[in-house]
């Protein structure tokens, strides 16, 4: 029997360790390249090493000659094999068919072109090399603005003007706004491409059983549900013969927000040899040829009046989608879009987005997806707004943040922001850095000659995605909570966590609800065969909507449980509490583990009421959540060398309720890093041709602990009104928050020299070139 | 990410290991540092690798004879925290300190990295300040040859196959002399952008010794001569840094990387060099 005891110490709110954190940091954890199959086969892949080539013969005899090697596929073999799916779609979006192996013709480097299939990993990475591929050279674009000049190469021969699709998103009268405006800034702004970078790369094992026509792969993924329907689909398996399984993930970031080339084809490799079969990324195939994130060159147009109000803004929006639409790719930019106002008031958009091909891997979800890259810009250009104006840039957001009674309030761009005090998280960062004291050093440092900056961003987040209309996949969450005969308790989660904590998190909820302690309830997700159909981790989504899905299926377990309770006290008026049912009338109870078990025994039965402890919801949420904070970067830059140092880092965000400020904070840091180095450091590097050479670690620079500024974070809470936890999500707010806030800080520092905007990443050369042309200016 | 296939031999004695190498198909492997990652990258494919990092008479750190002999297979975290190297040579316990990561500092070697010779590794600066000599062993016995010599191009030394370095000597520094390892530190890969190295002798208030070693800057490490000569006699103060820094870049054909064009590492080495220069004066006594 369960040792269960009742619980009264409520833990939603508490800074509990993570559960999962044992098994991590003892490397007992099991990652993709940690599951053994007897008889397992290894896969490595043959990748072009153009960026675009015609294929004229592939020559695999030397490969099959080596001992050891099984089996090689190319594009011929796998053509019947469904397309990489993309699960957007936009009016006229055009859609390359995308082959999981190139059939005559590569369009980026990496680009899979072979399969070979050996007894170990290292015969299989041997025989790679044997594969003889004859290419025929052809003129590759790997610059979306290039790619748009007429006379660039065609990256898909069918479609010479690169152009995937245009979008336009219009709401109010921006021609008036425009005709109105006082003052009008404009700006080109980019945000770089970056490589997401998961500690653990992608990684697939794949296991045919022919006896019973069933396939499982196990596959390093944000999303095994959704990876199931679409692989079942590719591959022709019938979805209940194939079973998915996320082990542990080491971290997505987007990246795993999708459904690769090389998850079926190692299905298809199973069932082909009808034997298992294992393929590991490299970092330099991750680097190559998992999705970037990014990509824009953006156009601004912000219009506003001499007293600071603004009008309506203008955008542009380039988007660099690589050669193929990956899972999200098109859908990306438009959540740009539908983040252009911001935290502001004003009702006047224009955007317009040109996706462009290029003969570059794919860009598609990356932290924040499309949300970072519209706050970059928009605070962006309200600094621009406020130098130019000649006012305080805290005292211009303040001017026009959404008031608090608007809300429900509804932008240009068709969203409702659920709740919000949009000024209070500023004024609180402001009064941790005591402003008007931090401006009054500024004063004096300026004098001395240093070049001292003070930068902001307020941020908001389109978070909890989604109502199901608004996202291409469904966007609501499923739980299901059992308690056991013995009174322990089974969650299983449709959200697929990998590193955000649910385990934790989840537990925490489950052990409120029922007033049992969190050691007696386990959180599983993750496998397709255990858990109930789910939607998976991201877009800052997993607590308010599976959380939520959650917290109603622990509701219909606490009637089902007082009506055992009611039951066994053989009482009408009794209460569920701290694990413990009691008649309100006599005062005797009846524990949760007694209730359970009398469930499962079943010698007698409430009326109409099944045997058993189990609850399910599919919870679909009514709207999104619209989290909101503001950061802000104190900063010094060397005008010798141009180094930037950061002095101070502050993050106020607004999350709604916080379950575990622990993980709120490392959720907060960990964002916060990734921004960071976006502002830094970050970018892939295409050259001309095409090639990346940003290839490595060597040359592609991610913060590492020694980097980074000690980050103060505080919170306001305002609780959302769209789901009954008051939680609206804080995945992406660090990385959301942090690019302009950082970029605004390092502009001002330079702005006595005349600068007024400065793109990502600001290396220090970057910096000296500016503080060199400011001081010849 | 995967390599050849490859043989591992882990010798006990150095004779052993100079006998296993004297088929030339052979590597030698000490800390794995560089190596390892060039063979997963299939940028390097030894037939067999020698694994000296067992052989016990190589790791040491002692003085003898008004020098300090350094063991090839002494660790990075060896050197930056000997209480011998931090009281009798400093700018090497300095330098060692700024290498890598604390997981490179604790398996890389010091022969390893001299003998892998790469342009950005930060040594070099300081071997050629300290005017180091290499000790090499080899089927027919030792030779020495000075850092200097020792170093011949980017990735290139005058290791002969089936040569082993045995030992790096650096001089007992006088506890009066200044000394600074100034490094720009590359954010993606953590080597040297510039790596400037700094030993410098005052006597009543001029400077009657400067050296200075410069790494990352071009293909192979080198003595910043004029900049040298520059502080050579002239007084102790920060007009003379400023001068003597701006003369370190002189004539150099720079590297270029995602991170640095050659015109802004000259640069780097030029104001890191004067700030090298007066943190080591501050130091002499």
């Amino acid at each position: 029997m369960a040792t269960t005891t009742t619980k009264t110490e409520t833990l939603v709110g508490k800074r509990i360790r993570r559960r999962e954190d044992p098994r991590l940091i003892t490397g007992t954890a099991t990652y993709v390249d940690d599951i053994q199959l007897p008889g397992m086969n290894h896969a490595c892949i043959v990748r072009s090493p153009h960026a675009a080539a015609r294929i004229k013969g592939i020559d695999a005899k030397a490969a099959l000659e080596l001992p050891g090697v099984v089996a090689v596929f190319t594009g011929a073999d796998t053509k019947d094999v469904g397309p990489v799916p993309c699960g957007a779609s936009l009016p006229g979006l055009r859609v390359p068919h995308h082959y999981i192996l190139a059939i005559d013709r590569v369009y980026f480097v990496g680009h899979p072109v072979a399969v070979v299939v050996a007894s170990d990993r290292y015969i299989a990475r041997d025989a790679a090399d044997l594969i003889e591929v004859d290419y025929e050279p052809l003129p590759a674009v790997a610059d979306p603005e290039k790619a748009l000049a007429p006379g660039a190469p065609a990256v898909h021969p069918e479609w010479p003007d690169n152009i995937a699709f245009t979008y336009q998103q219009k709401g109010g009268d921006t021609d008036e706004a425009f005709k109105n405006a006082e003052v009008i800034v404009k700006e080109r702004i980019v945000s770089q491409r970056l490589i997401p970078a998961a500690m653990e790369g992608r990684g697939v094992v794949a296991d045919w059983k022919s006896g019973d026509k069933a396939l499982t792969i196990w596959t390093s993924t944000q999303i095994p549900h959704l990876v199931r329907t679409l692989v079942a689909l590719m591959l022709g398996v019938p979805e209940h013969h194939l079973r998915i399984i996320a082990p542990e993930v080491g971290g997505g970031f987007g990246s795993k927000l999708n459904v690769y080339a090389e998850e079926a084809l190692m299905g298809f490799i199973a069932m082909r040899l009808a034997k298992p079969v294992k393929w590991i990324e490299s970092r330099r195939e991750n680097f190559t040829c998992t999705i970037h994130g990014r990509g824009h060159v953006d156009y601004l147009e912000l219009a506003a009046k001499r007293d600071g109000t603004i009008l309506g803004m203008k955008m542009k929006l380039i988007q660099d989608l690589g050669s193929y639409h990956q899972l999200l790719t098109p859908a990306i930019p438009t959540l740009s879009v539908l983040m252009m106002p911001g935290l502001y008031k004003f009702q006047n958009i224009h955007a317009e987005i040109v996706g462009v091909f290029t003969n570059c891997v794919p860009t598609d979800a990356y932290r924040g997806a499309g949300r970072p890259e519209a706050t970059h810009v928009i605070e962006r250009m309200v600094d621009i707004l406020a130098a130019e104006l000649k006012m305080d840039p805290a005292e211009l957001r303040l001017l026009n943040f959404v008031d608090n009674e608007s809300f429900p309030f509804a932008t240009a761009t068709g969203l409702t922001y659920d709740s919000g005090d949009y000024a209070a998280p500023l004024k609180k960062a402001l009064d941790i850095v005591e402003y008007h004291h931090l401006r009054e050093q500024q004063k004096e440092a300026r004098a001395a000659g240093r070049l001292f900056g003070i930068g902001m961003s307020t941020y908001g987040e389109i978070c909890a995605m989604g109502p199901s209309p608004a996202t291409p996949a469904g966007g609501w969450e499923s739980a299901t909570v059992k308690i056991e005969p013995t009174g322990t308790v089974t969650v299983m989660t449709g959200v697929s966590p990998h590193g955000q904590g649910e385990e934790t998190t989840f537990a925490q909820i489950a052990a409120d609800e029922l007033g049992v302690p969190i050691d007696d309830i386990v959180v599983q997700h993750g496998d397709t065969a255990i858990v109930q159909y789910g939607i998976g981790t991201f877009g800052s989504r997993a607590t308010a909507v599976g959380g939520t899905a959650l917290y109603f299926a622990l509701q219909d377990l606490k009637k089902k449980i007082k009506l055992f309770g009611a039951m066994l006290l053989q009482s009408e008026d009794v209460t569920f509490a701290d694990g413990v049912c009691t008649c309100n009338k006599s005062g005797k109870t009846v524990t949760l583990q007694q209730i359970a078990g009398a469930s499962y025994r079943a010698m007698t039965l409430p009326t109409n009421t099944e045997p058993g402890m189990v609850a399910t919801r599919f919870w679909e949420p009514p709207n999104f959540t619209f989290p909101f904070g503001a950061h802000i970067a104190v900063t010094e830059v060397d005008r010798e060398t141009g180094d930037i140092e950061i002095k101070r880092y502050v993050a106020v965000d607004d999350c709604g309720n916080i379950i575990n400020p622990l993980i709120v904070a490392g959720q907060i840091h960990g964002g916060v890093a990734q921004g960071l180095g976006q502002a830094l450091f970050e970018r892939a590097v295409y050259d001309d041709d095409g090639q990346l050479v940003s290839g490595e670690f060597m040359d592609y620079a991610v913060p590492r602990a020694h980097m980074m500024p000690w980050i103060e974070t505080e919170h306001t809470i305002t609780p959302s009104p769209v789901n009954p936890l008051g939680v609206k999500g804080v995945g992406e707010a660090g990385t959301i928050g942090a690019s302009p806030a950082i970029v605004n800080s390092v502009v001002d520092a330079l702005s006595p020299l005349g600068v007024r905007h400065i793109d990502m990443p600001m290396i220090p050369e970057t910096i000296w070139n500016l503080i060199r042309k400011g001081a010849h200016a | 990410m995967i390599t050849h296939n490859f043989d591992y031999k882990r010798p006990a004695t150095l004779q052993e290991a100079l006998g296993l190498l004297s088929d030339g198909s052979s590597k030698v492997l000490a800390g794995g540092m560089s190596l390892i990652p060039l063979m997963k990258l299939r940028l390097a494919a030894p037939e067999c690798l020698v694994d000296i990092g067992r052989i016990a008479d190589l790791n040491y750190i002692r003085e003898e004879n008004g020098a300090i002999h350094l063991g090839a297979t002494v660790t990075h975290y060896q050197l930056e925290n000997s209480p011998l190297l931090r009281s009798k040579c400093p700018l090497l316990s300095e330098t060692a300190a700024h290498i890598g990561d604390p997981m490179v500092r604790n398996r890389g070697t010091l022969g390893g990295s001299v003998a892998h010779a790469d342009p950005a590794s930060d040594y070099p600066a300081s071997l050629l300040a300290l005017e180091a000599d290499v000790v090499i062993a080899g089927a027919s016995g030792d030779r020495t040859v000075t850092f200097a010599d020792f170093i011949v191009e980017t990735f290139t030394t005058v290791l002969e196959p089936g040569e082993i370095v045995r030992e790096i000597v650096v001089p007992v520094e006088h506890s009066s002399a200044g000394y600074c390892y100034e490094k720009v530190v590359q954010p993606a890969s953590g080597f040297a952008i510039v790596g400037i190295a700094l030993r410098i002798r005052k006597e009543a208030g001029r400077i009657a010794e400067a050296h200075i070693g410069v790494t990352g800057l071009a293909s192979k490490a080198f003595r910043a001569v004029a900049a040298e000569q520059a502080l050579m006699n002239g007084s102790a103060d920060p007009a003379a840094a400023k001068n003597a820094g701006a003369l370190i870049a002189d004539g150099v054909d720079a590297n270029s990387d995602l991170y640095a064009s050659p015109e802004y590492r000259n640069h780097l080495a030029r104001i890191h060099g004067a700030r090298a220069i007066a943190i080591a004066l501050s130091r002499a006594q």
